[in-house]
């Protein structure tokens, strides 16, 4: 069972990884790396199950918040700077 | 038999969370990415906290799990709509096949103001690139 359940999470973040590298445009990237945060939640609770230590749950908790955190700035950025495919 | 339960949950959230990640490989524009991203990959961390709930039956572990819930709840919208904008903003092009876009002539990229639907527009001089 723990097998089934780390095998998707780790091809999704393959998946997600071949995005990160190949994506067109920055924003693609930042949506790779939001996905990632999200699957890295997600390991971290089922690692939390499968080693019966609740104490994990605080480190899922964090990397939620810090990952809002990363993708408001990048889009702060995005919209303020200075980028390379821009018209205006 | 709680095990059982959290186990399906479990199950059930890496396959949402995996079907996100396909999703964001393969569909063809940044928005629709983005759809696949937030709705699924939120669902996905949910179900599996839900099995935690499930499996550590205790009091604090609920309230954890439910916090993480609650903050992917709150933040999930508002950053995919912060990429989404500035995306659109900055002129990341459309899906070739893409039928309409409402935003497309009625926004001011200089001075950030909405148009009327209602006043004549000229969808020629539009700043986006699909233009």
């Amino acid at each position: 069972m723990t097998t089934i359940l780390y095998a998707f999470l780790i091809g999704a973040l393959f998946l997600a990884f071949i995005r990160l590298v190949r994506g067109p445009s920055l924003p693609d990237r930042v949506i790779a790396l939001d996905l990632i945060a999200s699957t890295v939640v997600g390991v971290i609770g089922i690692y939390a199950v499968t080693t019966n230590q609740e104490i994990y749950l605080d480190e899922a908790m964090v990397l939620a918040l810090i990952a809002f955190l990363g993708t408001s700035a990048f889009a702060h950025y995005i919209e303020k700077g200075r980028l390379p495919w821009r018209k205006l | 038999m709680a095990e059982i339960i959290a186990n399906g949950l479990m199950l059930a959230g890496v396959i949402f969370i995996f079907i996100a990640a396909l999703g964001v490989l393969r569909l063809p524009d940044l928005f629709m990415r983005m759809h696949a991203n937030t709705k699924s990959a939120t669902i996905g961390v949910g179900l599996i906290m839900l099995g935690a709930v499930l499996y550590f039956n205790d009091i604090t572990v609920t309230t954890r799990a439910l916090a993480v819930v609650f903050f992917l709840l709150i933040t999930a919208p508002i950053s995919s709509h912060l990429i989404a904008r500035s995306a659109y903003f900055s002129g990341i092009p459309l899906w070739d096949h893409t039928l309409s876009d409402d935003l497309l002539g009625h926004y001011d990229l200089k001075k950030h103001t909405l148009k009327s639907f209602n006043e004549p527009i000229d969808r020629t001089k539009d700043t986006h690139n699909q233009v």
